[in-house]
């Protein structure tokens, strides 16, 4: 039997697709993420966290509402980690957590920030971009 | 019907000791064939090789049959025996009743019950052994290295040092290559032309090396010992034999604006020119897509200026046919392109440049004299930042990096920083990295003195994103220890490109039937055994054509292709391996499976008549194996479709008599 | 009981430069495997035709494994991975005809790898030990 941790990576495997091993710790994404200075864990970390089975703790940080879902990291990963898909998988695990922090649409706007841009707005961009 | 004698060695008691030795010999005395059949107590020695001699003459053997130890260890003892006594070598089998039984099972038995299967088997190989002469072919005494550089060039001196005579073809119209575009060479600082360009001037005065500069190999055919190339001689318009290199034309030109690639586009030269000061051969080159005189017929400014009377705008490219005992390739590599790095902003700024062009910068020879001066404005920069591996060890991007490490970036970055900080100690050097890779001779302490010395900013981390603004880059990069992103106003950017093997590789591979890897790298014969050599018979590896390396490296591994190319031109004939492949004409369908499976190029095919039943004739498309090239392996065998193929020594029949013996 | 006992036939198709010299180190060191193991050498494990093996099980073997160099190690070059691909169609047409793809393998047995060979050995025939005889492709003809 996995424990609570396993359990937990194994889901955010399974539904990012990401594979965490591939990261050679370069820090190209950190280094290129528009919304460094307001996540408390920075792209990289996401990723070693993730491989680390620490998750419980990205779930409960401002981070994964704080990345905007560019995508530059993906686009400049040189080994395809994907990053932002970890952040996307962390978030999803945690909006869809039931009782602890389940969220209601009236909560959201108060975790967003009026400095960067909404996630919703960046992703729509993205998609309609090409 | 054979005549086959059967010797069981008891190996003191390595084998007799769990093997019935005598009962063994009785056993395979009934196979069909067997004639003779005893036992011995140490069949390689003296008294033992004796009795076989003896038992050939004796009972007019025509196989033999040695139960012994492995034939890793005495087949070649017993062959030669065999030949002493007028039998083919090839008419001998070994069956391994020690490493593989003796040794392996403890109880008599058993023993016995598997030696004498074993002996049954090679009995039943051996009655449909066929005797085989090693082919022999001559030798031409003369190598062909392809590439200039200085892996071409070591290699090249090496084997005329040696007494033979060797060509060099180089594209470009000097030797050289990219040492020659160096300005300093890690990590001992040496000048790269000081080092360099006298070995430049020994290939020119060495009566043994011809340089065919501003050429290119076309075609090649032939194998080991034989091959016949074709070499192109690109018309240059100025004869190579009147040209003194006086440089009289190249300052009167009136075609300024061309860019000048030696100096990577930073400067311009003539429409004649000369590469560099110290090029070899010394001779001008005029270069048609910019020539008034070869586009309009008006002009011909330097015909008037030549004393020595050497432009001739008629010239033609010359085919020059040679042939050569043995091919160097020795191809070099190119930095990867950077315009698809689009974060780095290389294409939109030209003060974003890549490693080669920080060498010609801080070159005296190059578009600055010397100075370090940005291409955009020429003014000295303040803040420089280094960018490492890009491009290298870069999985997700084929289509723009490379998966492996291009290994020689770490230590030229540390040496272009240190460098800097030496000439210009109020700049600011960052050094972005991934991992520091120093495996080398002094390699570790340079990089430190770099760092403890020189006080290069390192900085575990990469460059994100490089924007011009005004007249600076802005720099956005990660710093992973201190975790921070950082942003840096630099004055100069400079990327650490891969490198990549130069573009006439492939095509050259595939001339040579040489393999290459994926990333179009050649293919060494074995990766730690045969490091220098082509899995191809006469075809020899220099430099980086085989994988990144340093010029350390690169002259050592061109001093061993050498050492390997001398070996074969010192013999006068090669005695090929009898155990090669060969292709039954009648049955062959032309099919090409076989040529598409072998790894040594060594099936071609040919139109050959044959007489049908109706006696009319017709022309047929056969394989045929080149047997001085064909290695044995018999993948070909299994591929041929229409079962024409088979491997000599190694018959179809003959193994699947040893697996009927096996299985009786 | 040590009557009835099933003794396999096992025929090995061993690489010349490696497997084959493999098998030499488990000898020199003398690492005991299963006497029904009977070693055919080939150059290369490219040159194992498939009728190789098949005329094996025809003639009663009970299992066959052919050894070759690790990929990529290939003293030709590129054999192996032609072994690979040619026994990966066979070994599953063979399932389909009933032979078990236990009694059919690939191992890849460096010249270092003497202890590697007596333990791919004991454990190929153990499994195949457990399969029990072979009858499939049996030719009762070839039988005497």
């Amino acid at each position: 039997m996995l424990n609570k941790t396993e359990r937990q990576k194994e889901q955010i495997l399974r539904s990012s697709g990401v594979n965490p091993l591939k990261c050679m710790r370069c820090g190209k994404c950190s280094g290129t993420c528009p919304s460094y200075d307001e996540m408390e864990y920075h792209p990289h970390q996401f990723v070693y966290m993730v491989e680390t089975g620490d998750i419980e703790t990205l779930m409960k940080s401002d981070s994964i509402y704080k990345c905007l879902s560019c995508f530059a990291c993906v686009d400049r990963c040189p080994r395809g980690v994907e990053p932002a898909k970890l952040v996307e998988a962390v978030r999803l695990m945690a909006i869809r957590q039931k009782d602890a922090n389940h969220l209601t649409p009236n909560d959201i706007p108060a975790l967003l920030d009026d400095e960067t841009p909404q996630q919703l707005l960046m992703s729509a961009m993205r998609k309609y971009s090409k | 019907m054979q005549r086959i004698g059967v010797f069981v060695c008891h190996c003191g008691t390595n084998i007799a000791a769990t093997v019935d030795v005598k009962a063994v010999a009785e056993a395979l005395k009934s196979e069909p064939g067997v004639v003779f059949s005893t036992d011995y107590q140490y069949m390689c020695s003296q008294a033992g090789q004796d009795i076989i001699k003896n038992a050939i003459a004796e009972h007019k053997l025509t196989g033999i049959v040695v139960c012994s130890c492995s034939p890793r260890m005495h087949e070649n003892t017993f062959r030669k025996t065999a030949a002493a006594a007028g039998l083919n070598s090839y008419m001998v089998e070994i069956a391994n009743i020690r490493e593989q039984c003796s040794w392996v099972h403890k109880d008599m038995p058993t023993g016995t019950e598997k030696a004498i299967i074993l002996g049954k088997a090679a009995v039943a190989k051996v009655s449909l052994n066929a005797p085989l002469t090693p082919g022999e072919s001559p030798v031409t005494k003369r190598a062909l290295v392809i590439g200039g550089g200085i892996a071409g060039i070591q290699t090249a001196l090496d084997i005329a040092d040696a007494g033979f005579p060797v060509d060099i073809v180089e594209t470009k119209p000097t030797i050289g290559g990219k040492m020659a575009q160096l300005d300093k060479t890690f990590p001992t600082l040496d000048c790269a032309a000081c080092i360099l360009t006298p070995k430049m001037v020994e290939v020119a005065q060495n009566e043994n090396i011809r340089i065919f500069s501003y050429s290119e190999v076309t075609d090649i055919k032939g194998f080991v010992g034989n091959f016949d190339v074709t070499i192109k001689r690109r018309a240059r318009y100025v004869k190579e034999d009147l040209c003194t290199g006086c440089g009289a034309c190249t300052e009167k030109c009136p075609q300024k604006k061309v860019p000048n690639e030696f100096n990577l586009g930073m400067d311009n030269r003539r429409a004649i020119y000369i590469p560099f000061a110290q090029a070899v051969p010394k001779v001008a080159t005029i270069d048609p897509n910019y020539c008034t005189m070869l586009k309009t017929g008006k002009c011909g400014v330097c015909s008037k200026v030549c004393t020595a009377g050497a432009i001739d705008y008629q010239a033609k490219d010359e085919f020059v046919e040679e042939k050569y005992g043995a091919i160097v390739a020795a191809t070099g590599f190119n930095p990867i392109s950077m315009d698809k790095f689009d974060e780095f902003a290389y294409s939109q700024s030209p003060d974003v440049v890549t490693s080669l062009e920080f060498e010609r910068l801080m070159n005296a020879a190059g578009p600055t004299a010397g100075t370090l001066l940005r291409p955009s404005d020429h003014e000295h920069p303040h803040t420089i930042v280094f960018v490492q591996c890009v491009g290298s060890r870069c999985s997700s991007c084929a289509e723009k990096g490379k998966e492996y490490c291009s290994k020689i970036c770490c230590m030229y970055t540390a040496k272009h920083a240190m460098l800097t900080r030496d000439k210009y100690p109020d700049t600011d050097v960052y050094v972005f990295y991934i991992d520091v890779r120093t495996p080398g001779k002094a390699f570790d302490e340079f990089y430190r003195r770099a760092v403890e010395d020189y006080g290069v900013h390192y900085i575990k981390g990469m460059v994100g994103k490089v924007v011009p603004e005004g007249k600076k880059l802005k720099v956005q990069a990660s710093d992973l220890l201190a975790n921070k992103q950082l942003h840096i106003d630099a004055d100069l950017v400079v990327l650490a490109a891969a490198i990549e093997p130069d573009k006439s590789a492939r095509p050259l591979a595939t001339m040579l039937t040489a393999s290459m890897d994926t990333n179009d790298f050649f293919t060494e014969a074995h990766p730690k055994l045969r490091p220098v050599e082509s899995p191809t018979a006469g075809v020899f590896l220099s430099g980086t054509c085989q994988g990144p390396k340093d010029i350390p490296e690169t002259v050592s591994q061109a001093g061993a292709a050498a050492s390997k190319v001398i070996g074969l031109l010192s013999k006068d004939k090669l005695t090929g391996n009898p155990c090669v492949a060969h292709s039954d004409e009648n049955m062959c369908n032309g099919c090409s499976t076989c040529a598409n499976v072998c790894p040594y190029g060594a099936i071609t095919y040919q139109d050959k008549e044959f007489r049908m039943p109706d006696r009319t004739t017709k022309m047929r498309r056969i394989a045929v194996v080149n047997e001085a090239v064909c290695q044995g392996c018999g993948c070909c065998t299994v591929a041929c479709m229409s079962g024409a193929m088979d491997l000599k020594g190694f018959m179809n029949k003959q193994i699947m008599a040893e697996v009927d013996a096996i299985c009786k | 009981m040590q009557v009835n006992e099933f003794k396999p036939l096992i025929v090995a198709f061993c690489c010349n430069w490696c497997s084959y010299a493999g098998a030499d180190l488990a000898g020199n060191n003398r690492l005991n495997y299963p006497a029904e193991v009977k070693i055919v050498r080939v150059p290369c494990s490219c040159r194992v035709n498939p009728m190789f093996i098949l005329r094996a099980f025809q003639k009663g073997a009970d299992g066959v494994i052919l050894c070759g160099c690790h990929p990529g190690d290939c003293h030709y070059t590129s054999g192996n991975y032609y072994t690979r691909r040619r026994m990966a169609l066979l070994f599953s047409m063979l399932d389909y005809l009933g032979i078990e793809k236990e009694r059919t393998r690939v191992e890849w047995v460096s010249a270092a790898e003497g202890a590697k060979f007596a333990a791919t050995m004991n454990d190929f025939v153990e499994k195949v030990i457990s399969l029990g005889e072979n009858k499939r492709l049996e030719d009762l003809r070839c039988k005497k």
